[in-house]
């Protein structure tokens, strides 16, 4: 017999909560980290996000009874103590399907955090995982290439990519701008980069700045006889524009553009992730804005989230920290969302702050990019680290060269296959780093000059999100 | 300014300035070293595979396979044998060795051993 219409609130634990609910291989899952008002009980507060994350609202509605809200509501199933932290828990949360649209990470996203972290009952909430079944994984159209299909592109096996952001963030005309491309390309590295906030601007336009950069990226393949590209930046005020850059970067031959998914949007993002899927182009992928979203330890999305949206939108490098260098980031939860970039199978591994075993399948990996504050001395920490499928970008790292791009990309490059070399004989590099880098300094005193430059700059700030552990 | 040392890559001087991906901007490998990489690709589980290339094409995508992918060698002499030989029939190329990774579907090593002189 069909329910009858009961008006007024019911208490969200009463349809929300369902400990003995099984775990469907179709449902997307999530993991949320909730911080509750006082007095409010867990299953309580969880039923509620659970809720207000799917179907459910603050009153029954007599609508409720047109549809077989059974089937359709998200539901939470499971709730956990936080290792270490008593103002908080964990709460587990199963979402069928079919409420969400196939292919759309956007969907997903304002489903799953568009509401409920203003919720009253709750004083934080941070998104810490999430389960993509890969019945929804194979709607997604993922990385437009992937690691394998860049190495053979690149024509680059058997070691990291190197790379460098062209410093002065802002500033420099088109022609110059070029000429630090030329330098650091022909010194060695693989790309260089557009900053982030390099669009189009009154000191340099895009269209200036795309022809100057190509001319360096030809020239410099010509002199070295290897592959070279640069991250041209389509990050633009409107997806018209941004698709008229990209356009204009496959006219010129470019192997590569780049993209900020999260300023520049998912809708952006995942769209020209297709194009240039369509176009045979690589897409470099910079997370601008993600801290406001990832660093606090208890409101936000965990960065282990945004780069499992990344993979599914669409993107075949994603900056993703370096451990060792000046922005922020733990080494377990880095080694963790790493595989979640790479890896076609990863299992659940709370040591690293994977909460879910993710199956995605087929779908092609995307590189991981360490950059920010980084120069030779962390080399054999970063191949140690991050392994071949990586990119390790060196800025100021390379500018910084008392003898120029040039000498500071061939610094890079002689360490970088220093520290490859020795590890593929077995050598430890984070114990012998320094004597690795100390004898190929003897055969390139480019080395020798940059070690001598950078030596006693560290970045040692503990950090400040960290994978929940025990107090001891 | 003395102290700068110029960086003298340039287009016209090719022996100096073609490189040809890894290991090309150290010295070339010595023989424990040779030995140690090529190691590391059996016990990586890779199947090695020699090529060769005049210098003037390396740019190529496709270098002249020498033979056949060594599939399921083990032997390290074996696999230097078969480099040496490549290199004697074809003193002035580049001769690389890959590995080959069935599972990537990908080279996971990929090194210049005898190097040609660039033109």
């Amino acid at each position: 017999m069909a329910k009858q219409y009961d008006a007024g609130v019911k208490e969200y634990r009463d349809t929300y909560w369902t400990p003995d609910y099984s775990v469907k291989e179709t449902d997307i899952l999530a993991c949320f980290k909730i911080t509750p008002q006082d007095g409010v009980p867990r299953e309580e507060v969880a039923a509620a996000v659970a809720a207000e994350s799917s179907t459910g609202t603050w009153t029954t509605v007599w609508t409720d009874l047109l549809t077989d809200l059974d089937y359709y509501k998200g539901r939470c199933y499971a709730i956990e103590d936080v290792p270490g932290d008593d103002t908080c828990f964990y709460a587990f949360v199963a979402y069928p399907i079919d409420l969400f649209e196939e292919g759309s990470v956007v969907n997903i996203l304002t489903s799953l955090v568009g509401n409920v972290f203003g919720f009253k009952a709750l004083r934080a909430l941070r998104l810490e995982d999430i389960r993509f079944p890969i019945a929804y994984v194979m709607t997604c159209n993922g990385p437009p290439q992937g690691i394998q299909q860049e190495r053979d592109i690149l024509n680059k096996y058997g070691r990291p990519l190197l790379g460098c952001t062209i410093k002065p963030k802002l500033g420099l005309s088109a022609k110059n701008y070029g000429r630090a491309c030329y330098e650091g390309l022909r010194g060695g590295l693989d790309f260089t980069k557009d900053d982030e906030n390099v669009n189009s601007q009154p000191f340099m336009r895009w269209r200036a700045r795309f022809d100057f950069v190509m001319e360096a990226i030809h020239k410099a393949e010509a002199e070295t006889g290897e592959r070279k590209g640069h991250y041209l930046n389509v990050t633009a005020p409107t997806c018209d524009e941004m698709m008229k850059r990209a356009e204009y970067a496959k006219e010129l031959g470019a192997p590569i553009i780049m993209h900020d998914y999260l300023t520049g949007g998912l809708t952006a993002n995942t769209g020209l992730a297709q194009w240039c899927q369509d176009n045979g182009m690589l897409l470099h992928i910079h997370r601008a804005m993600h801290a406001v979203l990832d660093r606090n330890p208890h409101h936000g999305i965990h960065f282990r989230v945004l780069t499992k949206v990344l993979r599914l939108s669409g993107g075949d490098h994603l900056h993703s920290g370096t451990v060792v260098g000046k922005l922020e980031g733990d080494r377990d939860a880095t080694l963790g969302w790493i595989d979640i970039m790479r890896e076609s199978y990863i299992k659940e591994d709370r040591s690293r702050g994977i909460f879910f075993d993710q199956d995605w399948g087929s779908m092609p990996g995307v590189i991981p990019v360490a950059s920010g504050g980084i120069h030779v001395w962390h080399m054999p920490a970063l191949v140690s680290i991050f392994g071949d499928d990586s990119c390790l970008q060196f800025g100021g790292g390379t500018l910084g060269h008392p003898w120029g791009n040039a000498a500071g990309a061939a610094a890079n490059r002689v360490a970088v296959e220093a520290c490859v070399e020795a590890r593929n004989m077995g050598v430890e590099l984070e114990k012998e780093g320094k004597d690795i880098l100390n004898k190929a300094a003897k055969h390139s005193p480019e080395l020798k000059i940059a070690m001598e430059t950078w030596k006693e700059i560290k970045f040692e700030f503990d950090t400040v999100d960290k994978i929940d552990v025990a107090h001891k | 300014m003395s102290d700068v040392q110029d960086y003298g890559s340039n287009l016209s001087d090719a022996a100096l300035s073609r490189k040809y991906e890894t290991f090309s901007y150290l010295p070339a490998l010595s023989t424990e070293s040779t030995r140690a990489q090529i190691q590391y690709i059996v016990d990586k589980g890779w199947n090695p595979g020699i090529e060769h290339t005049e210098p003037e094409n390396a740019i190529s995508n496709y270098w002249y396979m020498w033979k056949l992918p060594l599939f399921g060698e083990t032997d390290v002499d074996v696999i230097l044998a078969e480099l040496e030989a490549c290199h004697k029939a074809h003193p002035d190329n580049h001769v690389r060795l890959l590995g080959f990774d069935n599972f990537a579907q990908s080279a996971g090593a990929s090194m210049v051993i005898y190097r040609g002189v660039s033109v």
